[in-house]
């Protein structure tokens, strides 16, 4: 049995890292708050933009013509993943559910002998990825310095994939993250942005006839690559909002975790406590008898 | 017959306005300003640098954009952008900053002659502001 001073001293270095996951449990609880809130507000924008999208790409009669980034190059040899984590640990198993659904991804297409290319964002995604990926990465982005999600942060990432678009670098982009449900559910989600998926098609707006100024072609092509930024930003919104969520729900665990522990430390070291003081009576006792 | 309807202006952060007494508003798209009164035609259009002015029973209101795209339907306005700015309440730092990235950004060599118009009249709407 450990001694005494042991127990304590384990005693007060588990209620310690209990103040520090309960603390840290507190700031993902506002941080949430925060980032649900700005995922809500963010859904009109993303949801507008969608829309209008599906009403063009419904009025293009030349399909040949169309933009490259709405009907994709013609081929599917070469795929570009976009895996989006977080900059910080401690979060439960938010980055590995990402990175868990990534794999299985990176592990089809490379069985179907198709290339592989990784672009990380955030650190997290980074280290676990590096290892059994290293070769694949070709690019990582982390936005450790900004606080918050941000629309311009988004747009970088959108400009990077565009212009490895154009080069003629990939033929398919993925995104990865996790989508936002409550608090204890997170579900990771892979969302093809290039070519874009248009199957799922808004029916009452189909009669409408617009008029397009210029040319639906041209404002096509210009909306195109701002729907790719705004569906990233849409992602980074929902994903810092499940690793907040993650993480407060984490930080509970280990916070009861640690009470827990706690409380058992405590009964122990009571019981060696009186297990010392009847070992010293006896030996008082014994003592007077043999007077 | 009211002659009203309704705006919507939302960026990717949050919805910005949204207005439902609305008589015109004026929109600098791509190919000159457009006058959008109610029951126009549907029209999807997008945006240059520019000042969209909206007119209501409460007032004129005046906003700076960077870009953006329009989608009129059924008497709703919607006003997608990624950049606005309330003309009332701008700060001159912010107008010289965002200024200042044009400038640079013009003179960079590998820019084609579109983004150099959009910047050309990024530039000249924004002196005319300061």
């Amino acid at each position: 049995m450990a001694s005494l001073d042991d127990l304590k001293k384990r005693i007060s270095s588990v209620k310690s890292t209990q103040k520090i996951t309960k603390a840290m449990k507190m700031v993902a609880a506002a941080k949430l708050r925060r980032a649900q809130e700005s995922a809500e507000k963010g859904r009109p924008y993303s949801d507008k933009m969608n829309n209008i999208i599906l009403n063009l790409s419904n009025g293009i009669s030349d399909i040949e013509n169309a933009p490259k980034l709405l009907s994709g190059t013609g081929e599917d040899k070469v795929h570009l993943c976009v895996v989006m984590t977080s900059d910080r640990g401690l979060c439960g198993g938010f980055n590995t559910n990402i990175i868990k659904k990534a794999k299985q991804y990176f592990q089809k297409v490379l069985d179907e002998g198709k290339t592989l290319k990784i672009i990380t964002v955030g650190t997290k995604g980074y280290d676990q990825l590096k290892r059994l990926y290293g070769d694949n990465i070709i690019e990582r982005i982390s936005f450790k310095e900004s606080k918050n999600v941000n629309y311009f942060d988004a747009d970088k990432v959108g400009k990077i994939v565009i212009e490895k678009f154009e080069k003629k670098e990939f033929d398919v982009c993925t995104i990865f993250y996790n989508q936002f449900k409550n608090v204890i559910t997170q579900i990771p989600q892979e969302q093809q942005i290039i070519p874009l998926n248009t199957s799922e098609k808004d029916e009452n707006s189909l009669e409408d006839n617009y008029e397009f100024e210029p040319e639906e072609d041209e404002i096509l092509s210009n909306l195109l690559p701002k729907n790719i930024s705004t569906q990233i930003f849409k992602a980074m919104l929902e994903n810092s909002a499940s690793e907040q969520g993650s993480r407060m729900s984490a930080m509970d665990n280990a916070t009861r975790n640690a009470g827990e522990m706690v409380d058992k430390l405590t009964i122990e070291y009571n019981r060696s406590r009186q297990a010392a003081i009847t070992k010293e009576l006896i030996e008082i006792i014994s003592g007077a008898e043999s007077l | 017959m009211s002659e009203e309807y309704s705006v919507e202006i939302v960026n990717p952060e949050k919805s910005f306005l949204s207005k439902d007494d609305v008589t015109e508003v004026v929109v600098p798209a791509f190919e000159g300003e457009i006058g959008i009164l109610k029951d126009h035609i549907s029209i999807i259009s997008f945006l240059k640098p520019g000042i969209i002015k909206i007119f209501s029973k409460s007032g004129e209101e005046s906003f700076y954009v960077n870009d953006g795209i329009i989608e009129f339907k059924n008497n709703n306005l919607s006003i997608l952008t990624s950049l606005i700015l309330n003309l009332k309440d701008i700060d001159k730092e912010k107008i010289s900053e965002i200024q200042k990235s044009a400038e640079e950004e013009l003179n960079k060599s590998d820019i084609n002659d579109q983004e150099k118009y959009l910047l050309d009249q990024k530039l000249e709407v924004l002196k005319s502001i300061n």
